[in-house]
């Protein structure tokens, strides 16, 4: 009897789309492992506008509230405040704010207040860094002090990497952070109260 | 495939040689054991930093052990974990203890296997033909990593939770695919309970089947091939009568007390950190991280543990200015290639093809630093596993090197050394400058090791190891 195999082309071709099938079911499976690592139903759920009483927000203070878990600023400027935003314009990476980080710029925060024009005074950011994420701390007073430049105008720190912003929340140059800090999509109900994370256009 | 074939023994043979006997027939029990480890001839000439190998495995049974008893009482839950790791520390009986031994251990785990391939880059250990010996311990050493800082999210404290949104947010760096990567690691808009499970998964089972797996292909690659020593001879090319090399002894008896005596040393000091200084001044433990994470306010300092800090400097050291110089260093490597390298021209060509496309994705406009300090970060790990490729030195051990190739190794420690220093401080002008020098001085060592490492006059490698019998 010769050692050569004799195949079998009807059942080597039944082997083949065997293990063809086979490798589609791993396949799928795989893909329905993957799947469960995206964010949950309750997790895209929890990702509602918020709306906030600003109305305790007084001019030179922030108030921090939370949206998708992350941490909003609503910071109400006071004119001086406002007034050395201009003299950081050549210091930032990006005055007008043209690159993006993870939210699109909405087009009625394109200025130099970053802000909506009912009220330039009252800034709404992501307060996180674009850097890696760090919740960046505020800085107010102007002047020099430990790990800022000793003409410093006011703005926020970041603690992990350093990254420095302006009371627009403009990153300096030369820094880690690439971009500015996001301003979300917000509008006014009133006054006094604003909703986060939707605006005219719709939600975020 | 021989038949089966019951081993016959006499009628008043020992009892436990029967029972052996019986294994034997069915499972190849004597045979592992002489083969890993029993009559396993490891050179006489191991000195200090021998013991490191074992010291690891030592540790990886007691972190498995603890840490089996620590999932008893833990609660991978956002709302729950913090406050289940202090009912672990105040209200289990010995729960202090057992999560301390946990604590201490994966630091101690980073120390030993530091020293473990300190150990290699003395002696050469990565040479061939131990390179795939090496890249299985390269690879456990990024496992480590993995299980660190899935395990260091568990407590739920301040650093736990910054530290994991900051080495999350490195994948965001990556130009299209980045946000949506980041996002599908957390599984949230932001670290979240979704987060918490899911490393909680990664560090209780999936890295450790991993790393389990790796530590048996390492064991079984290093006994095909054999230990390298202190001398960086081979030991097999000097055989006796008895078929085994004259300068080895088989690791059972005498390695086995050896390794006890190690091992015992290891406890004393192991066992004086946890009942002495289980925090060690805030690098063991930090001390942010016993205020439970809020994603609202980060920690006014933020540091990874000890253990990731060198490769943290390099991610902060990347700077934009900092890329100039980084576009002016590929320039000149490339220039040197060419001039000083025997590569052929083809090679050539891609390499500086390669070192162009990295010139111009330096550029601010293209990509900007936080991508490539992600790249450093990560290269500066990876450039480890070239190690056998990189090294052309005609000896393997430091003991018959040029002299001055010790100073090159020493400045690349103190480097090291200063990089995860400058990790665990508040970013500072002065820190990144000099972290930015030493992380040219890192990557130079390695980029640069073909050449220097041939260099110099060799000193005559003897036959037979150095060895003094006590």
């Amino acid at each position: 009897m010769s050692n050569e195999k004799q195949v079998d082309p009807g059942r080597r071709g039944l082997l083949v789309a065997t293990c063809a099938t086979g490798g589609v079911v791993g396949l799928a499976t795989a893909g329905a492992l993957v799947s469960t690592f995206q964010p949950s139903e309750r997790a895209k759920a929890a990702g509602a506008p918020v709306e906030v009483d600003i109305s305790d927000v007084a001019p030179g203070t922030m108030k921090v509230v939370e949206w998708r878990g992350k941490p909003v600023w609503i910071l109400r400027r006071t004119p001086e405040m406002l007034a050395s935003l201009p003299k950081n314009d050549d210091k930032v990476a990006d005055p007008h704010s043209d690159k993006i980080y993870q939210l699109e710029m909405p087009a009625y925060a394109k200025n130099e207040q970053r802000a909506r024009a009912e009220h330039k005074e009252v800034l709404v950011v992501v307060g996180i860094c674009s850097h890696l994420g760090c919740s960046p701390s505020s800085r107010f007073a102007p002047g020099a002090q430990p790990s800022l430049p000793d003409d410093w105008n006011g703005g926020f720190l970041c603690p992990c990497h350093g990254s420095t912003f302006d009371l627009s929340a403009r990153v300096f140059k030369n820094k880690p952070a690439p971009t500015n800090l996001d301003v979300p999509r917000y509008m006014y109900l009133s006054d006094t109260r604003i909703v986060i994370g939707k605006d005219e256009k719709g939600e975020a | 495939m021989a038949a089966f074939k019951e081993t016959k023994f006499p009628a008043n043979a020992p009892m436990t040689d029967k029972a052996v006997g019986w294994v034997d027939d069915r499972f190849p029990l004597s045979k592992l054991w002489n083969d890993q480890w029993g009559k396993y001839y490891a050179p006489k000439n191991f000195n200090f930093w021998y013991i490191f190998g074992i010291l690891a495995t030592f540790i990886l049974v007691l972190q498995i052990v603890t840490g089996i008893f620590l999932t008893m009482h833990y609660k991978p839950d956002a709302n729950l974990a913090f406050g289940s790791v202090e009912y672990i520390m105040r209200e289990v009986p010995w729960g202090w203890l057992v999560r301390y031994m946990h604590s201490t251990g994966a630091s101690a785990f980073f120390i030993v296997i530091y020293l473990h391939m300190t150990r290699g880059l003395l002696y050469g250990s990565y040479r061939k033909p131990r390179e795939l010996l090496w890249l299985f311990g390269f690879a456990i050493f990024l496992a480590l990593m993995a299980e660190a800082f899935f395990g260091y999210l568990l407590p739920w404290g301040q650093m736990s939770y910054w530290g994991a949104q900051v080495i999350v947010n490195l994948f965001g760096a990556i130009p299209l695919i980045g946000p949506d990567l980041s996002l599908w690691i957390r599984g949230d808009y932001v670290v979240s309970d979704a987060t918490l499970n899911r490393f909680f998964a990664f560090h209780v089972i999936a890295i450790p089947l991993v790393i389990l797996g790796l530590v048996a292909a390492h064991l079984i690659a290093l006994h095909e091939v054999g230990s390298n020593n202190p001398d960086g001879i081979e030991i097999k090319d000097n055989l006796g009568p008895d078929g085994h090399p004259v300068d080895g002894v088989p690791s059972h008896p005498y390695y086995t007390f050896h390794d006890l005596f190690g091992v015992s040393v290891f406890l004393l000091v192991f066992s004086a950190v946890i009942f002495f200084a289980p925090e060690m001044g805030g690098y063991f433990l930090e001390y942010n991280n016993f205020i439970p994470a809020d994603s609202l306010k980060t920690p006014t300092h933020i540091a990874p543990t000890w253990y990731f800090t060198p490769f943290y400097s390099v991610l902060r050291a990347t700077t934009a200015d900092f890329m100039y110089v980084l576009m002016a260093a590929v320039a000149a490597y490339v220039v040197f290639l060419w001039l000083k390298s025997r590569l052929s021209f083809i090679t050539k060509i891609i390499v500086a093809i390669i070192g162009i496309v990295l010139i111009i994705g330096m550029l601010p406009s293209v990509l900007d630093a936080k991508f490539w300090g992600v790249v450093l970060f990560g290269s500066s790990v990876v450039i480890i596993a070239l190690l056998p490729w990189l090294d052309h030195s005609p000896v393997r051990s430091i003991r018959y090197r040029p002299t001055w190739h010790k100073y090159v190794l020493v400045v690349f420690g103190i480097s090291f050394i200063t990089l995860g220093y400058l990790g665990t401080q508040p970013p500072s002008p002065a820190g990144g400058v000099i972290s930015q020098v030493c992380t040219l001085l890192y990557f130079g060592f390695f980029l640069l090791m073909p050449w220097w490492s041939a260099m110099g006059s060799f000193k005559p490698v003897p036959k037979r190891v150095t060895f003094h019998a006590h």
